[in-house]
């Protein structure tokens, strides 16, 4: 067998791109075909019913279940204040009467005979979808929101924090193996997506917080920065919903590992341009990896890349990435693919593929643990 | 040949005058998260035996998505191995078999795209919550979240988390019949207005099942508006004393197949191929290590650890448990179980010095890299050590759920002032068990089985007297569905084709000091007569082959038992298999020196002793 198939992350300068924006449930959809967009505009809007709060009626009026509906002041569909009586005992000849006060605001929506509780639902609660990436509305989903079309450059990183956010792009690290550390960060980058190069330092994250970076993109970080960073041991690489103040992105793995050339020199050649970054990531059936969308001007289409070019075939001459130790990191050429799993030093029997390294060394490697350099 | 008939019910195609002795051909597949197993089935000589195996891609997701396809692939690989027709040229599973052609059923189990997600809700957590939660772990689902009024969180709380989950379905519980119904109606106040939204798009009905006290079923009713599919089956917890799971279990398979598996891509076609109601894969495994159980009266444990998740099965004194750690796998979850059982009790496992800020990479890169494979020994001896305590936390959770039934009233006479014992005791026995059964990658794709059987013992540590084997192909979710149409082949394939005999671990429980006498063995048997004395903290290996079976007696020293009582002599019928006697004396519980060096000095006398890798 002369090719497989290994997926590899996506690096290329120009793609066109085409994301969904849907709202979680149905409401108004405030663009329309053909309409330009913003990262920030708000293509779509609805409310989400309020929460929920049950109050046990009878059990603070010490009264059975069964006598609330007539004790309620409130009934079904009526709106109440914080403190305002729901309900009142009739007390005896007219006086020592006990009555019961929400702790919410919100509508009356049940009351119920079988366990004297009444619930109160909150005011709806809005919810909002932004563009995220500039381009053109191509198509409106009714009710539910829209499909924007843009031509971006597309950095696929391996591992993020946080969700979406959009800033300039801003070089921190003249070369792709350099450390990102905090004297690389300035005050000149609030607000911006911070390139690095190497690891990105605990130290370093700490201080683009403190400036108000958007987000950070280096090539690796080390897992106990990443713990110190989130104030816990990540278990599970089920991203996006953190809450620490930026987004991150890290473009090859843990530990010390130089990002990609080829994606810094990207970035870098794109510096000053917006950049929509979405730190989410999701390792599950339908994987997510984290992404950095950079919108390009028409009159800079070029042939840069073909964007319907079928990717991910393994076969000699294809550049690799080498994904796991010992090799881990390391970038070469396929040189061979037998197709005879063979015994690796683990005792296993695994495909293995025949990789040239950059310094001319030739290694072993289990099919299993390269990615192609998507070019 | 009689063509077995089957009629189309809710549960899919059912078949009901399935006459085994008409069966000769069987085609079983598995449709899993990322692949489709396919097994072939002969009467070979007058006993089912396994014949051919093939694999394929599963396709639920784009560009395919269209299971049938990943079922349509495999299968012609088996046919090709085989050289054997199995699909015509319309894309149709050939049956019955004819000319070498066809097969006579065709049955199926899945769990693509992520398997059956449940929430249960119960009044009190110990008691019809957590029997909520073993119908629907027996029915092969992952429970999300189990909500009860002692849960130790607010309504509000509660109802917000209703609202986050997205389940496949619901199921209630409370009360036993005739008892109060206003604690299952408030569950059931909460979950109705938190309008679950399910995974699978807006136009489906979350089902939800109602298996609670049987008077309240007018009010659950009321409380549920047409948003949700609910069904009311009888109460899973009639009395305080007894369990009744099967009729909630049978209707999560029924909601299962109706709700869940029609919105999967391609599953209305493939329901409509199989001659038996497809099954979840985990409901399947236990399926059929219930049927060994109880065929050979023996307490089993069975686990299965995967990338993501560890499911372990039980079956002691004829009960059967199932638990499901989410997130305690080889790669999707390898980073949480180093947080959860934390990196020196990992190390503790491993014979070579390694640097932990690396390895913590290490970790985290093979969580977000999930599918690379160990390269170098040192890296295959670590994940194996990540697999031991992966094992050991799945089985400790798993005995902390299997338990006697809580809140059960019991009477006590004045002789039972000291050895009181409260409802709620875990019913695993490792003394008891006689067969410990292993699958998944990291356990059955290691490159010597010495190193499964050494995995196995180290992390559920059997006491007594304990056969060890694997599943040799993860055919179980196989047999397990065929066991519903033809326990005889299920049973004869399990028993021929899908273990892999290991061979027996002894080990007494007991703490000792370092070189003091464990206990003395005598071993007779084919081509085996082996005796001697273990001391404690020591380990043996004796050859003997698998299908061979030897006269064991063992003697423990004071202070060991081996299943009669502390230094009471045993004699047992044990049998061989590819990795032969494991003698253990390092005592049970098992406890590894605190120091580091002493620990690694005990690993790598362990790892010589059992031949488990070369270490230079």
């Amino acid at each position: 067998m002369s090719q497989a198939y290994t997926p590899g992350l996506k690096v290329t300068p120009w793609t066109r791109h085409r994301i969904r924006r849907i709202l979680p449930i149905p409401g108004e959809v405030k663009k329309t075909v053909g309409e330009a967009v913003s990262a920030t505009d708000v293509v779509a809007e609805t409310f989400m019913p309020g929460n929920v709060t049950p109050v046990n009626v009878a059990n603070m009026l010490s009264m059975p279940p069964g006598d609330i509906p007539e004790c309620m002041i409130k009934q079904i569909g009526d709106t109440v204040e914080v403190d305002e009586p729901l309900a009142e005992t009739k007390g005896i000849f007219g006086f020592f009467k006990a009555n019961c006060r929400s702790r919410t605001a919100g509508t009356i929506e049940t009351i119920s005979e079988v366990t004297g509780q009444v619930i109160i639902r909150g005011a709806p609660l809005p919810v909002q979808v932004s563009a995220y990436v500039a381009g053109k509305v191509v198509e409106v989903i009714a009710d539910e929101g829209v499909v924007i079309e843009s031509d971006v450059a597309f950095v696929q990183g391996i591992f993020g924090i946080g969700g979406e956010t959009v800033g300039p792009v801003t070089m921190a690290c003249e070369s792709p193996d350099q450390e990102l550390t905090p004297e690389r960060i300035t005050g000149e980058m609030a607000g911006a997506v911070v390139v690095g190069g190497g690891r990105m330092t605990g130290p370093a994250v700490r201080r683009a917080l403190e400036i108000g970076c958007a987000a950070v993109v280096s090539g690796g970080l080390d897992d106990a920065d990443l713990r110190e960073i989130l104030g816990y041991d990540l278990g599970v690489a089920i991203t996006g919903s953190e809450t620490i103040g930026l987004s991150l992105v890290v473009t090859e793995g843990f530990g010390e590992i130089a990002m990609a050339a080829r994606t810094h020199q990207l970035l870098g050649e794109l510096a000053g341009r917006e950049a929509s970054v979405n730190g989410t990531t999701q390792i599950r059936a339908g994987v997510m990896r984290p992404e950095i969308v950079i919108p390009r001007g028409d009159d800079e289409v070029t042939a840069a890349g073909d964007p319907d070019r079928v990717a991910g075939l393994l076969e000699v001459g294809t550049s690799v990435r080498v994904i796991r130790d010992p090799y881990f990191g390391l970038l070469g050429t396929v040189t061979g693919l037998p197709s005879e799993p063979q015994a690796l030093g683990s005792e296993s029997r695994a495909r293995v593929l025949n990789v040239e390294t950059t310094s001319g060394e030739t290694v072993t490697v289990p099919r299993a643990n390269v990615e192609l350099i998507e070019e | 040949m009689t063509t077995p008939e089957s009629t189309t019910s809710a549960r899919g195609p059912v078949p009901t005058a399935l006459d085994p002795s008409a069966i000769n051909v069987v085609l079983a597949t598995d449709c899993g998260s990322t692949t489709t197993k396919a097994i072939l089935i002969e009467k070979v000589d007058g006993e089912f035996r396994q014949t051919y195996r093939g694999e394929a891609p599963t396709t639920v997701e784009e560009p395919a998505a269209d299971v049938t396809m990943g079922v349509a692939n495999s299968v012609s690989e088996i046919a090709e191995l085989a050289g054997r027709k199995l699909i015509d040229d319309d894309g149709q599973v050939i049956r019955p078999a004819s000319n070498g052609q066809g097969c006579d059923i065709y049955i199926s189990t899945s769990s693509a795209g992520g398997g059956l997600q449940m929430m249960v809700a119960g009044v009190v957590r110990e008691m019809t919550a957590a029997s909520a939660k073993r119908a629907a772990l027996g029915a092969g689902a992952i429970v999300m979240d189990t909500i009860a009024t002692n849960d130790k969180r607010l309504p509000h709380e509660q109802i917000q988390r209703i609202r986050e989950l997205r389940p496949d379905m619901i199921l209630i519980s409370g009360g036993t019949d005739g008892g109060t119904t206003q604690h299952v109606v408030q569950i059931a106040e909460m979950v109705a207005p938190a309008k679950p939204q399910p995974r699978f798009g807006s136009e489906y009905r979350m089902p939800v099942i109602f298996a609670g006290n049987v008077d309240a079923r007018d009010a659950i009713s009321q409380t549920f508006d047409d948003s949700v599919e609910l069904s009311l089956v009888e109460n899973l917890r009639p009395t305080m004393e007894r369990e009744n799971l099967s009729p909630a279990r049978d209707a999560i398979h029924d909601l299962f197949l109706e709700h869940v598996m029609a919105h999967a891509p391609g599953y209305d076609k493939l329901i409509s191929w199989t001659d038996a109601p497809i099954m979840p894969t985990p409901g399947a495994v236990g399926n059929i290590l219930q049927q060994i159980a109880d065929q050979r009266g023996v307490n089993a444990v069975g686990v299965d650890i995967g990338g993501a998740t560890t499911d372990v099965f039980s079956v002691f004194e004829g009960t059967f448990n199932r638990t499901v750690s989410a997130n305690l796998g080889m790669s999707y979850s390898i980073s949480n179980v180093c947080a959860e059982a934390s990196l020196p009790s990992i190390l503790r496992w491993v014979p070579l010095d390694m640097d932990e800020r690396e390895l913590r990479n290490r970790v985290k890169n093979k969580m977000i890299r999930p599918t690379t494979i160990p390269q170098t020994l040192e890296s295959l001896l670590f994940e194996q050590a990540v697999a031991r305590e992966a094992l050991r936390l799945a089985y400790e959770q798993h005995k902390d759920f299997a338990t006697t039934l809580k809140g059960v009233q019991q009477q006590r006479t004045v002789g039972d002032t000291f050895s009181q014992q409260s409802s709620g005791q875990t019913i695993v026995n490792n003394m008891t068990l006689d067969l410990l059964v292993a699958s998944g990658g990291v356990l059955s794709h290691a490159p010597r089985m010495s190193q499964t059987a050494a995995m196995l013992v180290d992390a559920f540590q059997p006491e007594g007297i304990t056969t060890l084997a694997k599943d040799s192909i993860f055919m179980m979710p196989h047999l397990g569905v065929l066991s519903q149409v033809h326990p005889t082949a299920a049973l004869q394939v399990f028993e021929r084709d899908c273990l892999v005999y290991l061979g027996t671990c002894i080990a007494p429980a007991g703490i000792g000091k370092a070189g003091k006498p464990c206990f003395s063995y005598q071993i007779t048997g084919e081509g085996i007569n082996e005796s001697g004395e273990v001391g404690f903290g020591e380990m043996r290996l004796l050859p003997m082959a698998d299908g061979v079976t030897a006269q064991a007696v063992i003697e423990p020293s004071r202070g060991f038992d081996v299943g009669e009582g502390s230094g009471k002599r045993v004699e047992r019928e044990i049998r061989g298999g590819t990795v032969g006697v494991i003698l253990d004396g390092r005592g049970r519980p098992l406890e590894l020196p605190e120091d580091r060096d002493a620990c690694r000095q005990a690993v790598i006398a362990w790892n010589q002793v059992q031949g488990l890798a070369e270490l230079n």
